[in-house]
């Protein structure tokens, strides 16, 4: 069972980052459930979605102890942080976040300034394009190549490949990387 | 067929239509306004009609006439609006008019909340309208059943010339998964020779109101016919799922998503040696009654687990089981259900019985 929370703010693509990853889920016949935060949500305000991934039968959709916190906002670190499990890996989108902002010494911390990325990439909706293959290049759970083509699927089912995609997701990969 | 993904909500629409229905009436309430939103643009595409009303009240109303018209039709609200459906419910009832209700649970009395929910238990399985009626009520654990359930439902109502019930709840609504849609169906609206239609000259007038006013020993026979049709639905439509119940020393009773809270529960009490099992009802009406009588002799004890203050299922236990174990109840409001609590609470159980 793998248990991923990624948050930010509306507007900022966290729920399409979970969706790229359940969507991965699926093709490779696994169980997998995306639960997202409802209702009061709108751009600027804050944005959420659980994601579940198994082998076993229908298990709860919610997200107890995380393997992988993927954060856009420092707000979601706040919220989230203290949930993630021993060892696991939080994705911090630096550029929105403070500097001397301290961290839990018991797990593995990303920093990626995936907002100044995405503006040197001319990719402005992009940066949770980059966060998540930032992910994909932090996370031993998953392999950077089958993550790519799992993206560019997911896309190209909604007919709307763009290849500034992969250009993003590459430079999420290599930022990730470096900090291994 | 492939798998696509889905949000329960919208892939339950879906399935309503591949069922064959082709009439929604209803208003939007959160977190049941995806339906309404995605048969907005997609009943047109097969053909239907789906009508945003002007409150629930219009939105069964209408659901009413459509169903007396033969078609197969849909009204789906959530919490408050479920209450404002209920004399539609009863007035479908008294008509013996088959349709699909479906509730979206959420929390709390009166506006409540948006929040996740089991609150509607008691309106669910005892009616909430007045009279003497009892509706089938099913009640999905995910979007796969969802799509399964409602796909059945319609038949299910034509069946017994009754509403059918669905209750889900704002997990199963708004969470997204893997779903296999079934065949597209149409539903010929004269199928039935009681469903109204233009009147021929020289035919007969029909009419739908109080059945019993079709009679001509002036509705002396009704009580029988109606003790006849509700037991009939209780004897014959029970359905439930057991899991790991045949060794369990506590059985949780479960439905919708906390019977999947329930469900990691088993695996992680399992590990540390406890053996916990899950008696999860499909149909909350006929409560499955059945499930129980299954249960062996080393069972202590039972634990009701629902997302409400009052655990509203617990008399419905207590008479399935006919007294003769313990039944306690953990529930939650504002915090999602915990398997955690859920192990901790069986342990406890398991050093006082």
């Amino acid at each position: 069972m793998i248990e991923i929370i990624c948050s930010g703010i509306g507007g900022q693509g966290v729920l399409v980052a979970g969706m790229v990853l359940a969507d991965i889920a699926m093709e490779d016949g696994k169980n997998v459930s995306w639960y997202p935060s409802y209702g009061f949500e709108m751009r600027g305000g804050a944005a959420n979605c659980e994601v579940k991934i198994g082998d076993e039968d229908l298990m709860s959709p919610y997200c107890l102890e995380p393997d992988i916190l993927l954060t856009m906002s420092e707000s979601a670190i706040d919220t989230f942080e203290e949930r993630l499990k021993p060892g696991g890996v939080l994705l911090v989108n630096s550029s929105l976040v403070s500097k001397d902002r301290k961290y839990r010494d018991d797990i593995k911390v990303f920093k990626v300034p995936a907002t100044e990325i995405a503006n040197e990439l001319d990719n402005h909706r992009g940066t949770n394009i980059i966060m998540l293959g930032a992910l994909a290049g932090a996370s031993d759970l998953y392999d950077e190549d089958h993550v790519r083509a799992g993206m560019e699927h997911y896309f190209g089912k909604k007919g709307k490949n763009n290849p500034k995609n992969v250009e993003a997701f590459n430079a999420g990969v290599e930022a990730a990387q470096a900090q291994k | 067929m492939a798998k696509v993904l889905m949000k329960g909500n919208e892939a339950l629409a879906e399935s309503c239509l591949r069922a064959g229905c082709r009439f929604f009436s209803g208003y939007p309430i959160t977190p049941q306004t995806e339906i309404l939103e995605y048969l907005c643009w997609r009943m047109d595409e097969v053909g239907g009609k789906c009508v945003q009303t002007e409150s629930e009240l219009a939105g069964v109303n209408m659901l009413l006439g459509a169903a007396a018209g033969g078609m197969r039709a849909l009204t789906t609200t959530s919490g408050p609006g479920f209450s404002l459906k209920q004399e539609g419910i009863s007035y479908l009832c008294g008509s013996d008019l088959p349709a699909v209700i479906v509730d979206v649970q959420r929390i709390g009395d009166a506006l409540g909340d948006i929040f996740m929910g089991q609150g509607d238990y008691w309106q669910l399985t005892r009616g909430g309208g007045h009279g003497d009626y009892r509706t089938i009520v099913l009640a999905p654990e995910s979007v796969q059943e969802s799509v399964d359930l409602a796909y059945g439902a319609f038949d299910l109502a034509e069946k017994y010339r009754h509403p059918v019930l669905i209750a889900t709840d704002a997990t199963i609504g708004q969470m997204i998964e893997p779903v296999e849609l079934p065949e597209m169906k149409e539903h010929d609206i004269d199928t039935y020779d009681w469903a109204l239609k233009p009147r021929e000259e020289g035919e007969p007038q029909r009419a739908i109101w109080n059945r019993y006013w079709d009679w001509e020993d002036g509705g002396h026979k009704y009580p029988a016919y109606c003790l006849e049709k509700y037991g009939k639905m209780e004897a014959e439509e029970q359905r439930w799922e057991s899991v790991q119940a045949d060794d369990a020393e506590i059985v949780m009773v479960a439905y919708g998503t906390s019977a999947r809270v329930a469900k990691s529960a088993i695996v992680r009490a399992r590990k540390e040696g406890i053996k916990l099992g899950l008696i999860r009802p499909i149909t909350l009406w006929p409560f499955p009654k059945k499930a129980f009588d299954e249960l062996g002799g080393q069972v202590k004890a039972i634990l009701d687990v629902e997302r409400n203050i009052l655990g509203q299922m617990k008399d419905d236990v207590i008479l399935a089981t006919g007294n003769k174990l313990p039944v306690e109840f953990y529930g939650e409001y504002w915090d999602n259900m915990s398997e955690i609590k859920i192990v901790e609470i069986a342990k406890e159980m398991l050093s006082k019985y």
